[in-house]
């Protein structure tokens, strides 16, 4: 522990000193691949607030929407038209590594960008209504693994996507077989799927855990496993995660950044450092705390390797249901 | 009793001096498109909506806005209708037939001070009826599963074309144009890409808010340029108030039967105002028998149809606030603003996003209030707009369409694709396709095939569970009766009411 923060401190001073060489002057621009409102867009304008509070950019961040192709048209832009800018940054979360993984951006894979870090996570969850028969996941992982049609899921996003996955995920590390055969119902939002499962159409909910609070405070819902490593902070310690009742399924979805890859390494590096010292910020912490963020930060050197690894576990499981041939 | 603890919440929100400035604004504004003649509700609301994200609004003020300009138009329909003989929207056609006697026979002013107050009790029956039912239904749809949705849908195309439609297959094309517009993008069922022949832009499919801003703003526009280039219509008389007191007590049987009727005939999925007004009307010409003198300027002629549209323009919320189906044109619009807004409707918005719900609701019972007194002294002032040359009007909603819809996504596709959906708009009016139906298939065909794919893998693939329940085959049946009526009593509907009109509107 001692040792850790004295490396930090030496990073710390690094930049410091190699801030020197290259340091942000005049107007940053953030992307926010999708319209304003959502989470990309979020992730922009708050990391946008806070950079200019802690006076690590010199001039104002602007938030810039470009929707389009969950993310794809910012994607695009940003390896054809903005490659060696230093000055940009790209909103990114694990939506950007499912259509990487699935080929959903043509053309374009993980390795045409650098990736620079996360900054928080929303965990996937698993949640049935208050009458369910299942009273936790490994009751409900035996159902599917005793006949993999006996539960059905409803979720927000498209087949394929990020919380069909996720059940994907759970299901695989609980042993189920015939993945493909697990039935699960698509809608536009959380929402949706969130009112079949309530209204006792649909057995299961899977989702974000922000997008699932309000139900679960009405006591409609109740979670039955969190996907993340360990019991999550705060007024959710009391969820289960999945990984204590046996079945080992991490899904977090992390709010982070990727910026063009012939910016001029000084810049990468001072952005990376960037987001160290944002994440470790008292302002940054009351950012998280207000929005439901859960703590998740690799540190810098493994953030790239994390990103490969998550594309290339999707991209096996996305081959193992037949999405990809 | 709970009901009356949300409204008054609902009333917190829409009585803020922010919302209650633009729930004014709105209802200014919509009397203003109402009475211009061609410019219904839909067209209305269609043409606030970029307004709304020129300036940013929080979702509640933007939706309170939208409902102010839907009810606005619904009153202010009836100036035109009065005066030229002209219906403002469709929904305003019955008011012509005892309306424009009434203004040849120098009683002008009495109409339209009569008919604001009708206007005024039909809204406020419909929205007490609104308040009433809509959060029962809204519990009752928790029950609602793919199967039943699945049925409601095609109750919803089925009476599309429902009464006032003038030819049933140019009804069936405009739908299967908006249901092939919506396939295109990711197909959430399947996770695959449909018809976006590797364009990025495509990816996510077409948003409707570009198809409706450009269907209706951009192709009036067009037509008006084609038409009206300059011109102004002739200054109108008004002429005094002559109304008692003793004539006006006369008419309130009359207020309460047509609003009540009006609220039915809107809560129907897509039968909507027109058919309130029509429906308000003929009952009332029964009621009152051979002591009338309908279509020779009998005041009640004027009161039934106009407490008739009003109460329906609330009644068209009911289905689309809690099942998410609209009722009607215009309510499709503010379904697909909702939608953009991030907002889901259905039974969970009752209790997911209350305040706007609520929000809504107040401001309809407030913007009715604000209606009334806008009405009645401002007649004179509404009447000197319809003599304003479109020429000052139109660069400046032009303009507002522009930046309203770059500032949804800064996009400049956006833009060539709202004036492509413009040119296209225009063309299918020349050719008298309706639009509205082209808006509902691009809102409601995806959902419908949606809950059908949903339906079919909970029952792994038997297609019996589509008629499994009694709530399905009851929706089975009246989509059935929908598609059929019309043909039996349509073409009887549509001679009396096209005896009415003479400058087709687009519709309500």
């Amino acid at each position: 522990m001692m040792f850790k923060r004295f490396l930090s401190l030496v990073a710390a001073a690094a930049v410091s000193t190699s801030a020197m060489a290259w340091q942000p002057s005049g107007k940053v621009e953030c992307l926010a691949p999708a319209d304003p409102g959502g989470g990309w867009d979020f992730t922009c304008r708050s990391v946008g607030n806070v950079l200019q509070d802690l006076s690590l950019v010199d001039g104002t961040v602007q938030t810039v929407n470009m929707a389009g192709a969950g993310g794809g048209v910012a994607y695009a832009h940003t390896v054809s038209k903005r490659a060696g800018d230093n000055k940009l940054l790209v909103a990114a979360s694990t939506a950007t590594t499912t259509r990487l993984a699935q080929g959903q951006f043509p053309g374009m894979n993980a390795d045409m960008v650098t990736w620079v870090g996360a900054l928080g996570a929303d965990y996937g969850i698993i949640a049935v209504s208050k009458n369910s028969r299942y009273q936790n996941l490994k009751e409900l992982m035996d159902a599917v693994k005793a006949n993999p049609k006996s539960v059905k899921f409803a979720g927000g996003s498209a087949r394929g996507g990020w919380d069909h996955l996720k059940v994907l995920i759970a299901a695989k590390a609980a042993g189920a077989e015939k993945l493909p055969s697990i039935p699960y119902l698509s809608y536009n939002n959380g929402g949706e799927a969130m009112t079949q499962v309530v209204g006792g159409q649909v057995d299961a909910f899977t989702g974000d855990l922000s997008e699932a609070t309000g139900f679960m405070e009405s006591g409609d819902l109740r979670v039955i496993a969190v996907l993340a490593d360990e019991r999550l902070p705060g007024k959710f310690s009391d969820l289960p995660t999945a990984r204590e009742q046996g079945i080992d399924a991490v899904g977090p979805n992390w709010r982070g950044f990727y910026m063009p890859k012939d910016a001029d390494e000084a810049a990468k590096q001072y952005w990376v450092d960037a987001v160290d010292t944002l994440y470790a910020s008292e302002e940054w912490k009351q950012v998280m705390a207000r929005n439901g963020l859960i703590p998740f930060h690799p540190p810098a050197s493994a953030f790239d390797e994390f990103v490969r690894n998550q594309v290339q576990d999707i991209e096996a499981l996305s081959r193992e249901i037949g999405l990809l041939k | 009793m709970e009901t009356l603890g949300f409204l008054m919440e609902g009333f917190a929100v829409a009585l803020t001096p922010y919302n209650l400035m633009f729930a004014l604004f709105g209802a200014f504004v919509g009397t203003l498109i109402g009475c211009l003649p061609g410019l219904g509700p839909a067209n209305g609301v269609a043409i606030l909506i970029p307004l709304a994200f020129t300036l940013g609004l929080p979702p509640e003020t933007a939706m309170i806005l939208l409902t102010a300009v839907y009810a606005g138009a619904m009153y202010g329909g009836r100036i035109s209708s009065i005066l030229l003989n002209i219906p403002g929207d469709e929904p305003a056609m019955m008011t012509c037939l005892d309306g424009y006697p009434m203004a040849r026979k120098g009683r002008a002013a009495d109409a339209l001070a009569v008919s604001a107050i009708a206007s005024f009790s039909g809204g406020l029956i419909g929205t007490i009826g609104l308040i009433m039912l809509a959060p029962v239904l809204a519990r009752f749809a928790l029950t609602f599963g793919p199967a039943e949705y699945f049925a409601l849908f095609l109750l919803a195309f089925a009476t599309l074309g429902g009464i006032t439609g003038k030819n049933p297959m140019k009804t069936v094309i405009a739908a299967a144009l908006g249901i092939m517009i919506s396939t295109v993008g990711i197909d959430i069922s399947t996770g695959t890409q449909r018809y976006t022949f590797g364009v990025l832009e495509l990816y996510e499919g077409i948003d409707f808010i570009l198809a409706i801003v450009g269907l209706f703003a951009i192709s009036e526009l067009l037509f008006f340029v084609e038409h009206r280039m300059g011109e102004g219509r002739e200054k109108m008389q008004v002429g005094k108030l002559s109304l008692s007191l003793k004539e006006l007590v006369t008419t309130i049987p009359t207020q309460l039967r047509g609003g009540i009727l009006g609220f039915i005939s809107g809560v129907l999925p897509g039968a909507g105002a027109s058919l309130g007004s029509f429906i308000s009307y003929t009952l009332e010409k029964q009621v009152v028998g051979k002591k009338g003198r309908f279509g020779e300027g009998d005041i009640r002629g004027v009161v039934a149809p106009e407490a008739g549209n009003n109460g329906a323009s609330s009644g068209a919320l009911v289905p689309m606030l809690t099942l998410g189906v609209p009722g009607s044109g215009t309510t499709a619009v503010l379904l697909a603003m909702l939608i953009s807004l991030n907002i889901t409707p259905g039974p969970l918005m009752f209790t997911q996003n209350a305040d706007i719900v609520w929000g809504v609701i107040a401001a309809l019972l407030i913007g009715n209030v604000l209606l009334l007194v806008l009405n009645i002294p401002l007649v004179g002032f509404f009447v000197r707009l319809l003599s304003v040359p479109p020429m000052y009007l139109l660069p400046i909603v032009t303009m507002v369409a522009f930046v309203g819809i770059y500032s949804i996504s800064h996009s400049t596709f956006d833009l060539y694709f709202m004036i492509a959906f413009g040119i296209a708009g225009y063309f299918l009016r020349k050719l008298e396709i309706p639009l509205v139906p082209i808006i509902l298939g691009l809102l409601l065909g995806p959902e419908m095939e949606k809950n059908l794919g949903h339906a079919l893998v909970l029952s792994d693939g038997d297609w019996s569970i589509l008629w499994g329940s009694p709530l399905a085959i009851g929706l089975w049946t009246v989509a059935g009766l929908g598609l059929v009526l019309p043909y039996l009593v349509g073409p009887l509907l549509r001679r009396r009411m096209n005896a009415a009109i003479k400058e087709s509107p687009v519709s309500d």
